[in-house]
């Protein structure tokens, strides 16, 4: 897998604000995956070469940060909370509707590759406990009824 | 101009912050306008100091103190991180700062960052908050645009970037000594104290990291008057103050009050949270995020400041006031938290790593109904292993979160292990609202 012209031009301009190239690696990182889903073997090594680390390096930093993927991810990676004040409010519950919905278990990604399910620790949006993030849009309040229709809603988008 | 001594005015939202012209209407950058002025840092830093600000990161260190600590003539470049990586369980205050008056933390980080003499501020902000990504970038671009930040800002001779960093999905990234390494690209392992990071911070440069919070209320101290910022409050508890209730409150949500407010208050007054949902019994509140000791119905009528709550053995950390019903089993609520540190454990001291481990197995065979005898004893043998033995204060964290609560609730732990079970029903979703 390889980065677009546009991707690659970003880090580029990233790189040449950077104070050092670690500064902006997770920056970048992010960047890469949001285009390619996930940082595969031959993306690492291309991305270590550009900043200047060595494999063993980029492994350590891949390896720590669980928002980074090194297998690939559904379209839609959802991450339900479930810390302490979102558990009160049935976190449990809606993984267990999400996993059943879904046909997989928390980690796990639907054959049609649509959605990848994760149970997480707090997202800060613990006023509107139960809450989860797709992608990058947050919902709260969840009742299981609204989770399902926020997963119509993307299978509709999608399809 | 004069601001009011107020963080967030109530009609800013997420779908429509306070921008560049209406921050400016509230007294927004006169703070600025006046510190650069003066022209004068050791005005600027008594001015803070006299404020009584404290931070609001979690440990309430005196602001003024911390940054008297970064070198005045500095040989090189300077930093300024801002901790936005907000993760203590219960914690939405700086999302809320971000999203909403993104300008207000903005000039906050300029005046910090003069005071400093850093010329780069970093946000590392955590990766789960894109609305604040967003929004805090169109600030930045628009102070940019109106020549507040970059080369030469306002007709000075100093220079200032701000720039957003990520924090990806680790609750340590947020510890100090971990963000200076999760800022320069490396798993977020946290550093030996000393240096401090005032000696040797990113990239071995003089730094200081604040929090989000701590820095919004830096032009309140300015443009509302420094008096009127000390008056507020009590002790070393001064300025408007953020509380993120959350929990079985009738209205959970984001309230701000000057630090006299008691905690009772806070979660009975319909002003605040309103009282407990379904008119049921208090049974337990955490104050300040996972960390900080839990406190009983009878420990409550206090006003939630850092003074205060340290009195009675628990802290005001983050200002998350969890509160808990009588429906809630404390031994499920201690597991779930076990399970938090256990999983969010950098691993990188063997008495943090495998403690954290020994109480999630411990906590997961009480709450499942094959507790033994013995196994309390186990828990605070464990917890007593952590404390004093790590590298960053997590470890500290992990023995007071979970040990307050198996301390103050042994009867129910107790219970589960006589009984082989848990009485207690699960935590269901709550049910359809009928159309
Ligand atoms: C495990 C751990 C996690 C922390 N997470 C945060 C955090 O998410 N945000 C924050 O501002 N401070 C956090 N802190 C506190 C910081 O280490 C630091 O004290 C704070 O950012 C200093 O800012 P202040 O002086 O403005 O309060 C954490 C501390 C520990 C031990
Ligand atoms: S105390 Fe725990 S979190 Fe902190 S450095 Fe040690 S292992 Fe990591
Ligand atoms: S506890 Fe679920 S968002 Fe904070």
């Amino acid at each position: 897998m390889k980065l677009s012209e546009q991707t690659s031009q970003r880090i580029d301009a990233l790189l040449a604000q950077a104070v050092r190239p670690r500064e902006v690696l997770l920056v970048a990182l992010e960047l890469a995956q949001k285009e390619c889903n996930y940082i595969s073997p031959e993306l690492a090594a291309s991305l270590a070469e550009r900043f200047g680390m060595t494999q063993a390096d980029m492994e350590d930093v891949l390896t720590f940060y669980t928002v980074l993927h090194r297998a690939p991810v559904g379209r839609h990676v959802i991450r339900v909370c479930g810390t302490l004040p979102c558990a009160m409010a049935g976190s449990d519950g809606l993984v267990e509707h999400l996993s059943r919905e879904l046909g997989v278990e928390p980690g796990g990604t639907t054959s049609d590759g649509l959605f990848t399910l994760h149970q997480v620790e707090c997202l800060g949006l613990c006023e509107q406990a139960p809450a989860m993030l797709v992608d990058d849009q947050p919902y709260g309040k969840l009742t299981l009824q609204r989770v399902s229709e926020i997963l119509q809603d993307y299978r509709r988008r999608s399809s | 101009m004069t601001m009011q001594l107020q963080l967030i005015p109530p009609q800013y939202t997420v779908q429509s912050p306070e921008m560049l012209e209406a921050y400016r209407k509230r007294g927004g950058y006169s703070a600025l306008e006046q510190v650069l002025g003066r022209n004068d840092r050791k005005w600027m830093l008594d001015e803070v100091k006299r404020s009584g600000l404290s931070g609001r990161g979690g440990a309430g260190f005196s602001a003024a103190m911390k940054w008297s600590f970064m070198p005045a003539e500095p040989s090189g470049p300077s930093y300024l991180c801002v901790n936005a990586d907000e993760s203590e369980p219960g914690t939405f205050k700086d999302r809320h700062l971000m999203e909403r008056v993104p300008h207000l933390v903005l000039e906050g980080i300029i005046l910090a960052a003069w005071a400093m003499r850093a010329e780069r501020a970093f946000i590392l902000l955590r990766y789960e908050y894109p609305n604040c990504r967003r929004i805090l970038q169109q600030a930045i671009d628009e102070a940019r645009e109106a020549g507040l930040l970059g080369q030469g800002l306002m007709g000075t001779d100093w220079s200032l970037e701000v720039v957003i960093r990520l924090g990806a999905g680790t609750y340590i990234s947020g510890e100090e000594m971990a963000l200076l390494e999760t800022v320069e690209g490396n798993r977020a392992w946290p550093r030996q104290k000393p240096p401090f990071p005032a000696q040797r911070g990113v990239f071995g440069r003089p730094t200081t990291v604040n929090n989000v919070e701590t820095l919004a209320c830096v032009p309140l101290v300015i443009a509302a008057g420094v008096d009127e910022f000390a008056a507020m409050g009590s002790g070393k508890s001064t300025g408007p103050k953020l509380y993120c209730v959350s929990g079985h409150v009738k209205r959970p949500g984001l309230y701000e009050a000057p630090m006299t407010v008691t905690l009772k208050e806070l979660i009975y007054d319909p002003r605040f949270g309103g009282g407990i949902r379904g008119d049921r019994v208090l049974k337990a509140v955490i104050p300040g995020g996972s960390s900080a000791p839990v406190l009983r119905p009878d420990e409550i009528d206090v006003p939630a400041n850092f003074e205060s709550l340290a009195k009675i053995g628990s802290m005001l950390g983050s200002a998350a006031i969890i509160v808990m019903d009588e429906t809630v089993c404390m031994v499920r609520a201690a597991q779930n938290t076990a399970h938090f540190f256990d999983h969010e454990t950098c691993g990188e001291c063997t008495p943090c790593r495998e403690g954290c481990h020994w109480m999630r197995q411990i906590l997961d065979r009480i709450e499942n109904g094959r507790g033994m005898e013995g196994d309390i004893d186990l828990m605070s043998d464990r917890l007593a292993a952590i404390e004093g033995q790590t590298i960053c204060p997590f470890g500290e964290a992990v023995t007071w979160g979970l040990g307050s609560i198996v301390e103050k609730f042994r009867d129910e732990f107790q219970e589960h292990i006589r009984l082989g079970r848990c009485k207690y029903e699960a935590w269901q979703p709550a049910k359809e609202q009928m159309a």
